[in-house]
């Protein structure tokens, strides 16, 4: 998090100097549509482990970081990709083999989480979940909580309105706020001071970025300050809380980017059917993971057949009648 | 013996979901047929509802079916595209919320209408683990009326749940209100077989409407709790003009329909 005008490096370079074995993570995007994959498939590469990952409902990300090993405790609110696995596989097997400790929110929830984080506030209070075993079922100890200063010392509080009964509510819960170690998201343009315009739905990703220690944008085009500042209303997110840029075309392949590429389909189909059976996911993942050098290499595996079919059409930013497995 | 009926499971849960919906409502929905049911009561009876997104998106024009709630298909031509924090909010906040009526799917239902998408099992080591609430325990904690779609089975309307992930009536009568939560949750159930509602004291589930075809006592056989079916009566079969508006408008290569 810097100022540098200059803030742009190679992914590779990025994932090394940010990410570490034990970093809290959270990462953009949901469920099929602008997951930062670039930067997944090379934490994957670089075989950082012990992750503890902040999730609301990242889909296609969050099922290959679990699938690799890469996660060992887990925040969540939603595990599912769509229409090619209603549930994500890798999250649910990690979770019915106990390989992983998780413990579960609600999609609000997890935004309000980050957005306490990004607003300096240690929690924020909602009228959701009272009454739910979100409440009540903790997947942290209490005290594996008291033993790590990095995870706070309650799941989720209920108090009594303070304000009384004013607009209605006698009860409220309070959610903790999170502030990652770093925070990973693919947008449509950057600048390489690190100012980011995202088209379509920014889903939680501004909250997230806001919230974290570091981040890392990779983005589909890296372009002018001057052409950023020439529409200031359309930036999200100022260079100021962005540690570096990479520029990665396609680096959310096979999730979708609106204006550029729609999902891949076909590609989730078979990272799902793979990811059902051990010996056929270590197959899928040393041909597409392990056994290319960066994103390059990966989407030459994938081939210009599918990236082409992909391609998005001006006038509604997706795949027009693209065939949908 | 069944009679064969002009029109499949799915068509009839489509269009009874789409009665439900009222002129002006906001519908919240998913994917499947729950975004089905939505288009087809804008088609069919409300034209002035707006179908609505957890992820942001409002009054998406829709021209090809999404598969997802993070599809790029619902970015196009919405009256906005936002983000979660503010979806969320519309529902909590009662100016908005109150309009809005959510579809949603589960596989455990209780006799209050308290919902499971989290797992079968125990919960720190289940036998099946599912994607958990995303946005469904904060739409049941916030809006008044929640529609539920299940396939009515024995192992999904359950005596008890393995996991209570979005609340109904809690444990009925006064529950939701001592549990500071407002009015609302889920308030009908429609199933392969019929529509259950609840009652408005106890908070117990009642059986309102079986559809052509199916007993009440064949939905008892398919349900682990009792169920009071004592003012039950037939459900008006889905009617040509439904019908021909579901087929033709709204799912054309019946992509959901099947």
């Amino acid at each position: 998090m810097t100022n540098s005008l200059n803030k742009v490096i190679p992914l590779k370079q990025a994932i090394e100097q940010y990410v570490k074995n034990g970093s809290h993570i959270s990462i953009g995007g949901f469920t099929i549509n602008r997951n930062p994959m670039a930067a997944v498939y090379e934490i994957i590469r670089q075989k950082i482990n012990n992750l503890h990952l902040y999730a609301h409902s990242n889909g296609t990300g969050l099922d290959e970081l679990i699938g690799a090993g890469c996660v060992s405790k887990l925040e969540i609110a939603y595990g599912g990709n769509g229409k090619a696995a209603p549930t994500c596989i890798r999250f649910a097997q990690a979770i019915q083999n106990n390989e992983i400790l998780f413990e579960d929110y609600s999609n609000y929830m997890m935004s309000l989480r980050f957005m306490a984080g990004a607003m300096g506030l240690p929690f924020l209070p909602t009228l959701s979940g009272l009454g739910t075993e979100i409440l009540t079922k903790w997947g942290f100890s209490r005290s594996m909580r008291k033993s790590d200063p990095k995870i706070v010392d309650e799941k989720l509080i209920v108090i009594d309105n303070p304000f009384g009964n004013w607009t209605g509510a006698s009860k409220v819960v309070l959610v903790p706020a999170i502030n990652p170690d770093i925070t990973i998201i693919h947008v449509q343009k950057a600048d390489a001071m690190g100012t980011c315009s995202i088209q379509g739905l920014s889903f939680a990703d501004i909250e997230q970025v806001k919230a974290s220690k570091q981040v890392i944008v990779t983005c589909e085009k890296l372009v002018d300050k001057e052409e950023l500042r020439q529409n200031p209303d359309l930036n999200q997110i100022p260079f100021i809380h962005v540690s570096a840029v990479c520029h990665v075309p396609l680096g959310a392949y096979p999730t979708a980017v609106f204006g550029h590429y729609d999902y891949d389909s076909r590609y989730l189909r078979k990272f799902a059917m793979a990811a059902k059976n051990p010996d056929e996911f270590k197959k899928y993942q040393d041909k597409y993971i392990y056994g290319v050098k960066d994103h390059k290499g990966f989407l030459n595996v994938v081939g210009q057949k599918r990236i082409d079919a992909i391609k998005a059409d001006p006038r509604t930013g997706y795949a027009v009648n693209m065939k949908r497995d | 013996m069944e009679t064969i009926q002009p029109y499949t499971p799915k068509e009839i849960m489509t269009i009874m979901a789409a009665r439900e919906i009222k002129n002006g409502d906001i519908v919240f929905s998913g994917t499947g047929i729950s975004m089905l049911a939505a288009m087809a009561a804008k088609n069919i009876n409300a034209p002035e509802s707006v179908i609505f997104f957890e992820t942001g998106a409002i009054d998406s024009l829709l021209e090809e079916l999404p598969f997802a709630v993070a599809d790029p298909r619902i970015m196009y031509w919405a009256a906005s595209n936002s983000r979660l924090t503010d979806s969320f909010a519309t529902m909590q906040n009662k100016i908005t919320g109150d309009k809005v009526i959510a579809i949603l799917g589960a596989a455990q239902i209780d006799k209050y209408g308290n919902l499971n998408t989290t797992c079968i099992g125990d919960y720190f080591s289940p036998e099946i683990r599912f994607s958990g609430s995303g946005g469904g325990c904060d739409v049941a904690s916030f809006v008044p009326r929640c529609i539920a779609f299940m396939q009515h089975e024995k192992r999904k309307f359950v005596k008890k749940l393995d996991y209570l992930t979005s609340p109904g009536q809690l444990e009925g009568k006064n529950s939701r209100k001592k549990a500071g939560l407002r009015p609302g949750g889920v308030s009908v159930v429609v199933t392969n077989m019929g529509v259950m509602r609840f009652d408005k004291d106890t908070g117990k589930m009642y059986l309102d409407k079986f559809y052509p075809g199916i007993t009440p006592e064949k939905i008892l056989e398919n349900t682990e709790f009792n169920m009071d079916i004592s003012t039950a009566t037939r459900a008006d079969p889905p009617t040509q003009t439904e019908l021909k508006i579901l087929r033709e408008d709204c799912d054309p290569q019946r992509l959901i329909l099947g």
